[in-house]
């Protein structure tokens, strides 16, 4: 709708503000050297100039653990369907991109209401990345700025930050921000700078090709000796899926409480790199091998998941997984591009 | 449903059904009849499947073995974990969770007018059976209809009563055999893939549909391929982990295709690209 400006000190008012008013913020706070998503107490806690945080915050829009029914033992059940508001303030580009896309897959087909109520009470704030992660590469990806899907985007541009107020909900939020100024044509530029900056690089690992050519690349990758290399060293910790902003498969299990006679049915995040995901009744593992279960994440990021959502590549390039791989081996980018190298020797 | 229903729709909370018949085929397989308490019929087709729950002990996927040209649904459980032996425990009037009707169907109408070979391995049967006796309830629209049941062992042959009716009807032809020779047993002994040579209708020209377990498929689709069968006239009907049932879990995936939404019931022609299949 317009951009904004507010000084540092009047956009901490503003967040204090919104604390005031008892609002649910969802910040990006320090956690010993590093930095993670977690409930705002005030806005002094607040770190924007952080580089990427542990987990995404898909934790909030689909968190590691919810309920979906409650129930009486052996009887009948009801949905859980109460969904407090929400800010998620500061979320990266790339990790938008990843809540844009679940919201997308949660709301095709079978229509998710769980996890689209639970959404549509949550207003994103986006921010532009002021410090890159040690391994983003979300410009090969083409996911470092974005030009939508949030309702605010705020950029560091020095001495200020712009707002960018995109939808109803942003321009909610507004009336707890005093001393609002128009942006000047000057901040603007700067910020135009800032984001042309990021779009090219926020790449400490260059893809070899587009983005949009991956299916394709994949089609003729399924046999290729990089599955068994990699997969020889993993340990199925499933820690790529757990850090992934992308990932959202899930398990359902029944948790029963200390009185024996009530308990919820809850959803949890799952991991196809843990050995029994692909697991029936009887013991039979259809996918029992490392390498079947490791192939089959890089598939789901570069073809599955883009199938089911207009071509859209299902990895962000945030890094996380590179980083959280204790054998070193999740990095998407040196899986393609291996790939890339030899289907041109080829 | 249009979007604002949808909408309003949870999909993961069960409908509860109660238990009208119960009685074991064998030693591990319990035979179920339910009716849903809404009074309304599930109005599944032949080769759905549901997801069968207790709440505090979870849900599983569970095929539907009725035809719904027959009242409520008919499910074979079997005892393998501690949903599936609590439900073996449940007793006429007792009430059970239920999702569903999800999935795939049999071809009801591509098949119409040709003739039938089901192959059934094992526990396969019951998935078949929904699709054997929708076509006997509709015996005209079909050609010739052979039925070829394989069981390991004599001891665990499914639905004796129904298969000693079957051998009788003069419009279908049952062949079955087990694994392993028995006293009690004087048919034929073998896997399944040895009945099909004996199979009288022409096979290249039929439609076949075949179900049991994993093992068993590789065996049976390269004797197909043997006779001349084309991929296009072959339909799998696979098992996997379909856990939420609506496509969004990821447990039940074969490569890129979900098993609870393009699944259960594949065109084997269909899986040529997707490896992980068999």
């Amino acid at each position: 709708m317009s951009v904004s400006k507010l000084s540092k000190e009047q956009f901490g008012q503003f967040v204090d503000a919104m604390l005031a008013a008892d609002r649910k913020v969802i910040g990006v706070v320090a956690k010993d050297d590093r930095f993670q998503f977690d409930e705002l107490q005030s806005a002094s806690a607040l770190r924007l100039d952080y580089d990427v945080t542990i987990l995404p915050p898909k934790k909030y829009v689909l968190p590691q653990i919810e309920p979906l029914l409650q129930f009486e033992v052996g009887g009948g059940a009801q949905s859980v369907m109460n969904y407090e508001p929400m800010i998620l303030l500061g979320v990266h580009p790339y990790d938008l991109v990843a809540i844009r896309q679940m919201d997308e897959l949660f709301s095709q087909g079978e229509y998710d209401k769980h996890y689209m109520d639970r959404r549509k009470q949550i207003t994103i704030i986006a921010c532009d990345i002021a410090r890159p992660s040690k391994n983003i590469f979300a410009s090969s990806m083409e996911t470092a700025v974005v030009s939508d899907g949030y309702d605010i985007l705020i950029t560091d541009i020095g001495d200020a930050y712009l707002l960018d107020v995109a939808t109803e909900k942003g321009h909610a939020l507004m009336s707890y921000a005093k001393a609002l100024a128009p942006a000047a044509a000057a901040d603007i530029e700067k910020r135009q700078a800032i984001q042309e900056a990021n779009r090219t690089g926020l790449n400490k690992h260059k893809l070899a090709c587009k983005p949009s050519y991956l299916p394709k690349l994949m089609e003729k990758a399924y046999n290729h000796p990089v599955w068994l290399e990699k997969a020889r060293l993993c340990f199925s910790c499933g820690s790529c899926n757990q850090v992934c902003p992308t990932c959202y498969c899930f398990d359902v299990q029944d948790q029963v409480n200390w009185d024996l006679k009530t308990g919820q049915r809850v959803r949890c995040w799952d991991g196809c790199l843990l050995e029994n995901f692909a697991t029936v009744a009887g013991d039979h593992n259809f996918r029992k091998d490392r390498a079947s279960r490791f192939r089959h994440r890089l598939y789901r990021k570069a073809k599955y998941v883009p199938e089911k959502i207009g071509g859209q590549i299902a990895c962000v390039g945030c890094g996380r997984c590179i980083t959280a791989c204790v054998a070193d081996i999740a990095n998407p980018v040196t899986i393609y591009n291996r790939l890339m190298e030899e289907q041109n020797l080829g | 449903m249009c979007d604002c229903c949808s909408e309003q729709k949870d999909i993961y909370l069960p409908e509860m059904a109660t238990i009208t018949k119960r009685r074991m085929l064998n030693g591990t397989e319990l035979f179920m009849h339910l009716e849903m308490d809404s009074g309304k019929e599930l109005e599944h087709a032949p080769g759905q499947f549901v997801e069968l729950s207790i709440a505090g002990l979870g849900e599983a996927p569970i095929s539907i073995s009725s035809s719904p040209t027959q009242k409520g649904i008919e499910l074979v459980v079997r005892n393998v974990g501690s949903l599936t032996r609590a439900i073996h425990k449940l007793e006429v009037g007792q009430k059970i969770g239920v999702r569903g009707p999800f999935g795939s169907l049999y071809p009801i109408e591509q098949a119409k007018g040709k003739d039938l070979v089901f192959i059934c391995g094992g526990i396969g049967l019951v998935p078949q059976r929904s699709f054997i006796r929708y076509v006997l309830d509709n015996r005209k629209d079909y050609g010739k209809v052979t039925v070829l049941v394989g069981t390991k062992c004599y001891d665990m042959r499914l639905f004796r009563e129904e298969l000693a009716l079957w051998s009788e009807r003069r419009d279908m032809t049952l062949m079955e055999t087990i694994d392993e020779a028995h006293d009690c047993w004087n048919g034929n002994v073998g896997v399944v893939t040895t009945l099909i040579p004996k199979v009288e209708s022409d096979l290249p020209k039929s439609v076949v549909l075949v179900c049991g377990p994993p093992v068993m498929y590789k065996f049976v689709l390269m004797a197909l391929a043997e006779a001349e069968v084309p991929a296009d006239s072959i339909y799998v009907n696979l098992e996997r982990r379909m856990k939420c049932g609506v496509g969004k879990c990821g447990h039940c995936q074969i490569n890129g295709l979900y098993v609870c939404q393009d699944g259960p019931v594949f065109r084997w022609s269909d899986l040529a690209l997707v490896p992980e299949a068999i």
